[in-house]
């Protein structure tokens, strides 16, 4: 017992790198932050876009979702870091990370809300439309009001899943959490600091995961 | 236009990396075809140890499946990866990447069971025990058939994930798709055998986010 708290919970080794493991903390909550921002906002930019239903646009929103909910997104900032700069455009890994998990997010996003639209009846529309509501004011008033609630739990899901791919940036050399347990296990050669960061990804993500948990209970269908 | 093509889709560069390719494709099959029953078995564990009549049970899997949601899988990989030889516990690469896959996909193939069994109306339940059936046969042949059929697209939807998910094993150095990609990248100091392997993904996975967004849809426009 005494060699296992030696190795994993080493005090002196703890202490030495807690400063960069908060470091790494902030960039993490501040690619998070920046993920799910422009992740859900273009998501629902697209939906929207989708819904006036232009057949050429439509297809390439389509071809553009399915490509990104198939490609892993740990491939994807790969080819953002490593492949791009081969033809000269060139990013730093916290961008490349930024870049490729907004883009899947944006993939998820729209298809949720899209399918949220479509769930919303028919009838909604036309009777929007009927009592003189222009296409713009029958989607802001009366079908997006009613397909955020059908939404939000499958997008809370799929919002916290992804944020949390952001300790793939490790592997770009992203200085967050991940990144910073590691560098500190190889220096001191014990894994101590993997599990400060591990203890770090449970402070801030084990309330977003009960967050999750009362958005589902709370926006539950009720049968 | 003509830089492009060399880099990223150049067919010499392409003819030499394909064995290694191929090979790389071989290992992640082979870690899907191992990974996803074992995360299926243990999320069946899982939902049903949910249900057992000891509170503190209970609350243990809630702990489980909490804990291993709120862990980034790459955390857990390079945790087991690089931690327990610490203990003397030296797995090779493809055991610590089916344990770390074991533990964290069997929480989400846990809480799916588990929704699909309480969907399961309360006199199925009854029906079953009255007609002198076993609990486990009570289980297998009239709750999980219905359950199963009732979560069917999050089922899929979440081996797509997993299958995803595999490409985070490169990390640790195990020769799946992504690695062999990286390592013929490294070695032809050319970026197109990453975008062969985001090919590969994609031809791959295709049909399957195909089909996943119909059962969506159709799921949908039942309510």
């Amino acid at each position: 017992m005494s060699k296992f708290a030696e190795t994993f919970l080493n005090w002196q080794v703890m202490a030495q790198y807690l400063p960069k493991i908060v470091e790494g903390f902030f960039v993490t909550i501040q690619l998070a932050l920046a993920v799910v921002v422009t992740g859900i906002a273009c998501g629902l930019l697209l939906a929207v876009v989708r819904a006036a239903r232009v057949r050429v646009v439509n297809f390439f929103i389509i071809v553009f979702v399915d490509a990104f909910r198939a490609l892993p997104p740990l491939v994807v900032i790969i080819l953002f870091y490593f492949a791009l700069p081969t033809v000269g455009i060139r990013m730093s890994g916290f961008v490349a990370t930024w870049l490729a998990l907004s883009l899947v997010l944006t993939a998820y996003a729209e298809e949720i809300f899209w399918a949220g639209l479509l769930a919303v009846p028919k009838g909604q529309w036309e009777a929007a439309r009927a009592i003189g509501l222009e296409f713009f004011q029958a989607l802001r008033f009366v079908v997006l009001p009613q397909a955020v609630r059908i939404t939000i739990p499958p997008l809370t899901n799929r919002t916290i899943a992804i944020t949390k791919n952001t300790a793939l940036g490790a592997v770009v050399a992203v200085g967050e959490i991940l990144y910073q347990a590691q560098g500190a296990y190889s220096f001191s050669y014990n894994p101590s600091p993997l599990t400060l960061g591990a203890a770090a990804y449970l402070i801030l993500f084990l309330p977003v995961v009960w967050f999750g948990r009362w958005v589902e209970t709370r926006f539950a269908w009720k049968r | 236009m003509d830089s492009l093509l060399v880099n990223f889709f150049n067919l010499g560069i392409l003819q030499q990396a394909w064995p290694y390719l191929l090979k790389g494709l071989g290992m992640t099959v082979l870690l899907c075809v191992v990974v996803i029953p074992l995360g299926v078995a243990g999320g069946l564990a899982v939902a049903i140890a949910s249900r057992a009549p000891a509170r503190w049970m209970r609350w243990a899997v809630i702990a489980y499946v909490d804990f291993f949601r709120a862990f980034p899988p790459l955390v857990l990989l390079m945790f087991i990866a690089f931690g327990l030889p610490f203990l003397g516990l030296d797995l090779p690469a493809f055991a610590a990447v089916a344990l770390a896959f074991l533990l964290n996909t069997s929480s989400y193939y846990g809480e799916i069971f588990r929704a699909g069994i309480e969907s399961i109306p309360r006199g199925q339940f009854e029906a079953a025990r009255s007609l002198g059936l076993s609990a486990t046969q009570y289980m297998t042949r009239v709750i999980l058939p219905q359950a199963v059929k009732n979560v069917l697209p999050d089922l899929i939807g979440n081996t797509l994930e997993v299958v995803k998910l595999t490409s985070i094993a490169s990390v640790v150095a195990l020769p799946e798709l992504l690695y062999a990609a990286r390592q013929a990248q490294a070695v032809t100091y050319n970026a197109t055998p990453i975008i062969a392997a985001g090919i590969i993904y994609l031809v791959c996975l295709w049909p399957l986010v195909r089909l996943l967004s119909r059962f969506e849809h159709k799921q949908l426009a039942m309510r």
